[in-house]
């Protein structure tokens, strides 16, 4: 077996292919306990610090369902346009790994809380493609494996493992969507943008941190491909723990283009796991997975059947916020904001970001010139988000009504900006303190006016004589001489005035 | 008074409120014997003399404080070896836990510790539960104390032992198909299977999560209710425990009347294939019952009879997931593979397996594994709860007829050691009238009701009762048992051989 596989260009293993796309989200709810103890669930902890006889599967310890669970599960699945059961269970998937403490993972099988259901999701070319969803269930993390020693971190060739059970009994939805049939090229386009509207749909639920770095969203790829024109489906790979956006994107790819190289060369797709390689962008190899593969299911004996009321669901419908697409055109048409800005806006993380900046009193270009202007320009090149820097929507209100009140001027906000950033204040602390203030007094920019027109009399003559453009330098000189501290259209004013042809 | 050892609990609890006994008395009488017979019993895998004695003595100096104390308050009590307490070790009679300390106890066990009951120690079992005769625990067999070269019933034959042998006042037990009631029966002692969530399992290492149930084991039906009474009731740590007061079973046991009450006899378990002394017993109590003034009608369960089947498919299946979490990585044993220099998690955890699990284990973790499989769970898992629900229909029509659910408890009384232990068919069978109950939730009791001419060993009778009217099985227990009383002049317990005690 080779390491990297061969590979065929994309477009054209799309000119003899179609690919089918299954996708399966796995999202950590943002619950205080976990699913079935009253252990905390917050991130980074010490390891096994978050941890009690249930969640460890001491002998005699019994599971209670987290309610707070089966509510964010249920408007999870009202959001995605699913059917809620009536009646379900929790069942027990059998296998046995040293992360998993009662080696059982408390699961759900053939009786899912949702079911039957869709998203419609916009791709970057404006297009809209409904993904079905299958069904949303309920089930718990495992605990996470540490492979010591070994170059890898994978357990091949690691001396010792550590295990850490804090993530084991946190709650998770996973999310199944049913075959993605008929996205052509676009298949990879459709896998991202479903994988980011479903991340805007949990985040606007507010039932998951949904942050795909620190694995609170984890999305497996099923990728297969058949023929063009065929309808069965060709034998399928699952690529586990794709972890970002743009991964989701590269690795469908990378499958479909592999997958086509093994067909073109009369070969046959193997049905397993495939690893997926941020670093070199490829898929290998993992373990064989059959359908077979026999997990032992039966319902879990020491629960009791979920049985959500027809009023409880209504009630929970209630809660569900506006759709992120919907509220989207909503806030774009009241902002007046083109397409182009909008993407760039949403891009950036920031529309809840601007939305509360212009609540606070900016105006919504004042707020985006922040927020997906120079705070996107610094997270990017930081590698880090817009709302990495504490900077909240009341500065850039405060530091935006600066501006516009003429007490700062662009290139001082920024270093108002740097001020805040740095924990120095609020805008206006920063600027008392950095001694940033544009000159109001005008006698102290007429005197620099006077100075540098004074030594500069071969390009105050120009301006004399209607050659307006040269008062660009003057102004230059102006704001040179006032450090900075000075309004530029006010010095054009003035240098303009007193360089006026009927003025002598 | 004198003889601490053969008082009931409530006599003590009397005595212990009279402040005519102290705890520590109490309590170090019960350790005393326990020294001088339990090396021929073998009934208690770890015994606590001084945690015991330090909770009797706190008891004695609050009541000497003039603190209002719960009933049972000083009245030591042993724990089945399968319930969790913390400090102590709990083993569940398999060595695959030998030397794990719980840091945590069961729900029941902190209800007897805030009742103030000192626990003596752990009891003896047949490993996780399974078995009928404690023959299967890695620690060497229960004997009982009617014969010693026999049996003491299991899987809780060290509970129903150490109450039998006067070890312990009260015991608390375990029924997954029988193991409260069947060693109850064989013992000459009382034993209740609660209805299911009557009382918690948080902290009952489980066996089979939906038909375990843990319950009182004791010398006098009274004793039991009073035990009842204190271990059952709402938990929230258990989801399928019921949310309701506990039944009065108490009062019904003190009331002890079945005037006017309808009794049935199932014609599927009603002694056909029994020993016949233990049949003969069953139809005297029936006629003692009629006597009484209740109402004797003949009622069919006929799905009874898959019973066994759908036990033995649906116990497996769920114990083969239960006892899953028994793979080295966290406590309890832990073996390398043998010659294996860097054995992966995967080879350590079967190794340890191997060396843990006895064969009783492996059986039944085989037999469900292979129930659940795919292919095949719609055959055996799927049938067998079909059964399950088939035989609480039976149940529930039968109920329509009558108040009570009259059995012999076990077919025979108490087999030699090592008569069944190479025929696991012959062992099953022991539990064919106890095990209905389990598959339905129901509760039952098992009351002393003689000996077997045969033999002079007790036989038992087995009440059952719908789903948490657990009250009438006391109420007919009490009233059997004082009538049984009056014509033996004594309880059956006072027949008993004594044993050799040594010093």
């Amino acid at each position: 077996m080779s390491i990297t596989d061969e590979v065929v260009d994309y477009d054209e293993a799309l000119a003899a292919y179609d690919p089918v796309l299954g996708l399966e989200v796995h999202v950590e709810l943002n619950t205080a306990t976990k699913m079935f103890c009253g252990c905390a669930t917050g991130f980074g902890a010490e390891p096994n610090t978050q941890v009690c006889p249930v969640c460890l599967g001491l002998p005699g310890a019994l599971p209670v369902v987290n309610e707070k669970g089966v509510e964010a599960a249920i408007r999870i699945g009202l959001a995605l346009n699913c059917s809620i059961a009536d009646w379900c269970r929790f069942a027990r998937k059998n296998y046995f790994y040293p992360d998993m403490p009662k080696n059982f993972q408390t699961s759900q099988y053939d009786e899912p809380i949702a079911f039957d259901g869709y998203l419609d999701v916009e791709l970057e070319d404006g297009s809209t493609y409904r993904v079905e969803i299958e069904r949303a269930h309920m089930e718990e993390d495992t605990g996470k494996s540490l492979h010591v020693g070994g170059s890898t971190g994978r357990i091949q060739g690691a001396e010792y493992s550590l295990v850490d059970y804090n993530r084991a009994g946190i709650p998770l939805i996973e999310i199944v969507t049913k075959p993605l049939t008929g996205t052509g090229a676009k298949a990879p386009l459709v896998a991202k943008a479903y994988v980011a509207a479903l991340r805007d749909l949990l985040k606007a639920l507010n039932v998951s941190d949904v942050r795909m770095e620190q694995g609170s969203m984890r999305c497996d790829a099923n990728v297969s491909i058949m023929p063009k024109g065929a309808e069965k489906f060709g034998t399928r790979t699952e690529t586990k723990n794709v972890n970002s956006l743009r991964s989701v994107e590269r690795a469908v790819r990378y499958e479909i283009s592999r997958q086509a190289a093994v067909l073109n060369a009369g070969g046959s797709i193997l049905q397993e796991t495939r690893h997926w390689h941020e670093d070199t962008g490829v898929t290998t190899s993992g373990r064989p997975k059959s359908d077979a593969d026999d997990y032992r299911y039966f319902p879990e004996p020491d629960l009791v059947p979920i049985a959500p009321s027809r009023a409880e669901v209504d009630r929970l419908r209630e809660t569900l916020p506006e759709p992120p697409a919907q509220r989207r055109k909503r806030l774009q048409s009241a902002w007046g904001y083109s397409d182009l800005e909008m993407r760039d806006v949403v891009n950036a993380g920031a529309v809840d970001l601007i939305e509360q900046t212009v609540e606070a009193g900016a105006s919504p270009a004042g707020a985006r010139k922040w927020w997906s202007g120079e705070l996107a320009r610094r997270a990017n090149a930081e590698g880090k988000t817009v709302s990495d820097f504490g900077v909240t929507p009341a500065h850039v209100a405060e530091l935006d009504g600066l501006v516009k009140a003429g007490r700062l001027n662009d290139s001082m906000a920024r270093q108002v900006m740097d001020g805040v950033i740095a924990g120095e204040g609020t805008p206006t602390q920063v600027a008392d303190t950095r001694g940033l203030e544009l000159v109001q007094d005008d006698s102290a920019l007429e005197a620099a006016v006077d100075k540098v027109i004074a030594a500069n009399e071969p390009i105050a003559a120009k301006v004399r004589d209607g050659k307006l453009n040269a008062a660009g330098a003057l102004i230059g000189q102006v704001m040179k001489e006032m450090k900075g501290q000075a309004d530029a259209a006010k010095a054009r004013e003035l240098i303009l005035a007193k360089l006026a042809p009927d003025a002598s | 008074m004198t003889d601490i050892i053969h008082t009931s609990a409530a006599d003590l609890a009397d005595a212990l409120a009279a402040k005519q006994l102290s705890s520590v008395e109490v309590t170090q009488a019960h350790l005393d014997r326990i020294a001088a017979v339990d090396g021929a019993v073998h009934a208690f895998l770890h015994v606590d003399a001084e945690g015991a004695l330090a909770t009797a003595r706190a008891i004695d100096d609050r009541r000497a404080a003039g603190e209002t104390l719960p009933a049972l308050a000083g009245v030591p009590i042993a724990v089945k070896d399968v319930v969790a307490t913390q400090g102590l070790p709990t083993t569940a009679g398999s060595k695959i836990l030998q030397g794990w300390i719980p840091p945590y106890d069961a729900t029941l066990v902190t209800r007897l510790k805030a009742a103030g009951m000192p626990i003596l120690g752990k009891t003896n079992m047949d490993e996780f539960a399974m078995g009928s005769s404690t023959e299967h625990s890695a620690y060497g067999p229960t004997h009982n104390p009617w014969d010693l070269e026999r049996i003491p019933g299991g899987s809780g034959g060290g509970s129903s032992a150490a109450v039998a042998a006067f070890e312990a006042p009260l015991a608390i037990g375990t029924d997954t198909g029988g193991s409260i009631r069947q060693p109850a029966a064989v013992t000459g002692t009382v034993g209740t299977k609660p209805t299911y969530g009557g009382v918690s399992r948080f902290g009952l290492i489980a066996l089979a999560s939906s038909l375990d149930q843990a319950g009182p084991c004791t010398r006098s039906v009274l004793d039991a209710a009073l035990l009842h009474e204190l271990i059952g009731g709402h938990d929230p740590m258990d989801s399928t425990s019921i949310d309701a007061p506990v039944p009065p079973v108490v009062e019904a046991a003190r009331r002890g009347d079945v005037k006017g009450l309808r009794v049935g006899v199932i014609t599927e378990v009603s002694g056909k294939g029994f020993q016949a002394g233990v049949r003969a017993r069953f139809t005297e109590s029936l006629d003692l019952l009629a006597e009484l003034g209740a109402e004797i009608v003949e009622v069919s369960c006929p799905s009874f009879e898959k019973g066994l089947a759908a036990y033995y498919l649906i116990l497996p299946s769920e114990a083969s997931s239960n006892l899953a979490k028994f793979d080295a990585m966290r406590y309890g044993l832990r073996v390398g593979p043998e010659g294996v220099v860097a054995p992966s998690a995967e080879q350590v955890m079967a190794a340890t397996r191997d060396a843990g699990f006895g064969d009783e284990v492996k059986r039944r973790i085989i037999l469900g594994t292979y129930a659940l499989s795919s292919g095949y769970y719609d055959a055996y898992y799927g049938q067998a709860q079909k059964v399950r629900t088939l035989i609480a229909r039976d149940f529930a029509a039968a109920f329509e007829q009558v108040d009570v659910l009259v059995t012999p408890t076990a077919p025979t009384t108490a087999f030699k050691l090592g008569e069944k232990l190479d025929d696991p068919m012959a062992m099953y069978l022991n539990d064919v009238a106890t095990i209905p109950a389990n598959l339905a939730g129901v509760p039952g009791i098992s009351i002393p009701n003689g000996l077997a001419d045969e033999d002079g060993l007790p036989s038992g009778l087995q009440i059952l009762a719908p789903a948490t009217r657990d009250e009438r099985l006391y109420q007919v227990g009490g009233a059997l048992e004082r009538a049984l009383e009056a014509q033996w002049g004594a309880p059956l317990w006072t027949k008993a051989p004594r044993l050799e005690e040594s010093r």
